[in-house]
């Protein structure tokens, strides 16, 4: 019989995951690996990791990697990619870290149009501090810091980065994707894919935002964790590409 | 080589660029525009990136980034920036990215006043970031001491992997005086430079987990934390020969003036003058403020000192309290201060001297 | 003729495997790994089709699929 899915080797062959059950994290990771792999450009990867569960994924990979300050990932990728151009560069940063107290490093890189790929992972929560409130956070969402839940007069509405940054000229590429379903899983794929083949052809700024889960957090099963992207997050954050150019 | 008459802030970038400096990212603040300004030029001349960040903040991780993948990269700023730019230094830190940044200091706190200060020496020398790291920290008094300074900080950085940090003021920042600039670094040279660095470099690395390049600001077992600690550490402690400082007439000194860049510069004038009076004063002049030359102040003939008169830019006095702990209580301390941007004039530092002579007789 | 190989030690019983399954191949085991996780084990491999489902869900690359 012959092997037809290989766990990637960009993964780590002697570690398991820091992430906790269900979370999607470690399917994002292995999506990246995987196409990392199929378009021979692991040797090219120079990852830039966000503060936060994105980065428990440092000790998890096995190809090039740094881990930013908090929300400065875009910032650092600038510099990486101005400075070796000839290097893979992308960031992996969480909706804390890209949407909050990285949103002016965020959209300067994409209003600049630089040549980077960004992940971001959009789960509606800060993961490792412990569940609190995120820009991406749902009305009536609860979170540690809004034990009430997300109040629209108090806390403001979820921001939208695909559709924030779809205001911007210099952008090529910004879709957002989902892991909650096989087909989802493979669109997601495909985004990143595309969003490297753009870096790799100097279309300049891509991002793929992916939704995902924070079952621990959200205080679900991971299975229920699927029902709550489908049913409350997707309609607030819908799946498809916004800016393709 | 060739004297050529440059403002210190220009002339401090085009130092940078014949050390090899490939990548410069910066933001405006007054007054040190001229720096990022020379660098929006130059860089297109030589093949390096300059990058006007979106914030302080932006721009020192950008160097950041830069620095991790072998550039010679460099940042600017003026207090109130530097503060923001303290989270970038202490990753770079951390992670052990050589790396150089300049501080053209002014009046604070706060937004401060935009003139000449030296109101950033704790943060420079004492926690110029979280976690209590240490660098280099260089205080030229002339802008030909910048241009060298600047120059030989690029080795310092590379051979350390660590941050070095030029610790200027408004005056080194914007005057004008003749200066001999070193040699440019080929581009062979910055070529062979950048390729040194590969082997940790995060430029991508064939897929060979302990060959991989981590570039580590940090670490999630405790163990590792303490182990890069020591190992900073011990490269901290091999600075004590990379201690500098110029001593001036204080064989003979009643009086002893302590002072480092601008204020240095403006003291040692007043020395000659005093002396001309028959005052015998002397000065002790940090070129180096971290590590910090304390066994200098041995040299002071105690027997014959009457006190050391420090002077500095900045009120409350901070510097003092690094002469301090080189004069071991062997005599007194005087300070003669200003700050707020204020410059510091002879006339105050004379009075203050001949304070001393008086009040202590001759 | 295909199978599923499953790294117990990696499992952590999502069971997004088990859910995603067309064929029913899968189910959580009653034995627990080293970390306390109830792990993901083949009960039905006769009527697995290969379609890889199980491994592209699995957020811990614990799954490989050979045919």
């Amino acid at each position: 019989m012959e092997k037809i899915y290989a766990r990637t080797k960009t993964i780590q062959e002697d570690k398991v995951s820091g992430f906790c059950p269900g979370c999607m994290h470690g399917t994002v990771i292995k999506l990246i690996g995987e196409v990392l792999e199929e378009m021979n450009i692991v040797d090219k990867a120079a990852c830039v990791l966000g503060i936060g569960c994105c980065g428990l994924h440092m000790d998890y990979i096995a190809y090039d990697n740094t881990t930013a300050p908090h929300g400065r990932a875009c910032a650092v990728a600038t510099g990486m990619k101005r400075a070796n151009p000839e290097s893979l560069v992308f960031t992996y940063q969480g909706d804390g870290d890209f949407a909050s107290i990285g949103l002016g490093e965020s959209v300067s890189a994409a209003n600049r149009g630089e040549n980077i790929t960004v992940i971001f992972i959009n789960n509606g929560i800060y993961g490792m501090t412990g569940g609190q409130m995120a820009p991406t956070t749902l009305i009536g969402m609860k979170a540690s810091t809004a034990p009430k839940g997300r109040i629209a007069e108090e806390h403001g509405y979820p921001m939208h980065m695909c559709e924030i940054l779809n205001q911007l000229t210099a952008p090529a590429y910004l879709e957002r994707t989902s892991c909650n379903t096989p087909a989802n899983v493979v669109k997601t794929k495909k985004a990143i894919r595309k969003a490297f083949e753009n870096q790799l052809n100097g279309k300049g700024f891509s991002m793929v935002e992916i939704v995902t889960s924070c079952p621990t957090n959200w205080g679900l099963e991971a299975l229920d964790s699927l029902t709550y992207i489908e049913e409350k997050m997707l309609p607030e954050f819908p799946l498809g590409v916004i800016r393709d150019k | 080589m060739a004297r050529v008459f440059m403002k210190g802030c220009e002339a401090i970038a085009e130092a940078a660029v014949r050390a090899g400096c490939r990548f410069f990212a910066g933001y405006p603040i007054t007054p040190q525009n001229e720096i990022p300004e020379y660098f929006a030029r130059r860089m297109s001349e030589v093949g390096g990136v300059f990058v006007q960040g979106e914030s302080e903040v932006a721009s020192v991780n950008m160097v950041y980034g830069a620095a991790s993948m072998g550039t010679r990269s460099m940042t600017s700023s003026s207090s109130p920036g530097i503060s923001l730019k303290s989270e970038g230094i202490s990753y770079c830190a951390s992670a052990r990215i050589p790396m150089v940044y300049a501080n053209i200091s002014r009046g604070g706190p706060g937004v401060g006043s935009i003139q000449p200060a030296q109101q950033d020496y704790f943060q420079a020398t004492k926690a110029s970031g979280n976690g209590g790291f240490e660098m280099l920290v260089f205080a030229p008094s002339t802008v030909q001491e910048a241009v060298d300074m600047t120059y030989k900080a690029f080795d310092y950085a590379d051979r350390d992997r660590n941050p070095v940090l030029i610790l200027a003021d408004g005056v080194i920042g914007t005057m004008m005086e003749p200066v001999v600039l070193p040699d440019a670094k080929s581009d062979e040279e910055v070529a062979a430079m950048k390729e040194a660095k590969k082997d940790w470099a995060c430029v991508g690395h064939k897929l060979d987990y302990p060959n991989r390049a981590w570039i580590e600001p940090g670490h999630w077992q405790t163990s590792d934390m303490q182990r890069a600690n020591e190992e900073a550490a011990a490269v901290y402690a091999s600075w004590e020969n990379e201690v500098q400082v110029e001593e001036y007439k204080i064989e003979d000194a009643e009086i002893v003036i302590a002072a480092y860049g601008i204020s240095a510069r403006i003291s040692k004038s007043v020395v000659d003058m005093l002396r001309k009076e028959g005052i015998k004063v002397g000065l002790i002049r940090p070129i180096t403020v971290h590590p910090f030359p304390y066994k200098t102040f041995d040299n002071i003939n105690y027997g014959i000192c009457k006190a050391v008169l420090d002077v500095e830019m900045s009120i409350p006095a901070q510097f003092v309290q690094d002469v301090s702990i080189g004069v071991k209580e062997r005599c007194p301390i005087e300070t003669c201060l200003s700050s707020g941007g204020n410059i510091i004039s002879r006339e105050a530092i004379i009075e203050a001297v001949k304070k001393i002579n008086e009040k202590q007789g001759v | 003729m295909a199978r599923v190989e499953i790294r117990s030690e990696s499992c952590k019983s999502c069971q997004y495997c088990v859910k995603f399954c067309p064929k029913g191949v899968l189910a959580i085991g009653d034995k627990v790994n080293s970390k306390g996780y109830e792990y993901s084990v083949p009960v039905n491999m006769e009527a697995c089709i290969a379609c890889c489902i199980c491994a592209r869900m699995c957020p811990d690359a614990a799954i490989e699929v050979y045919k």
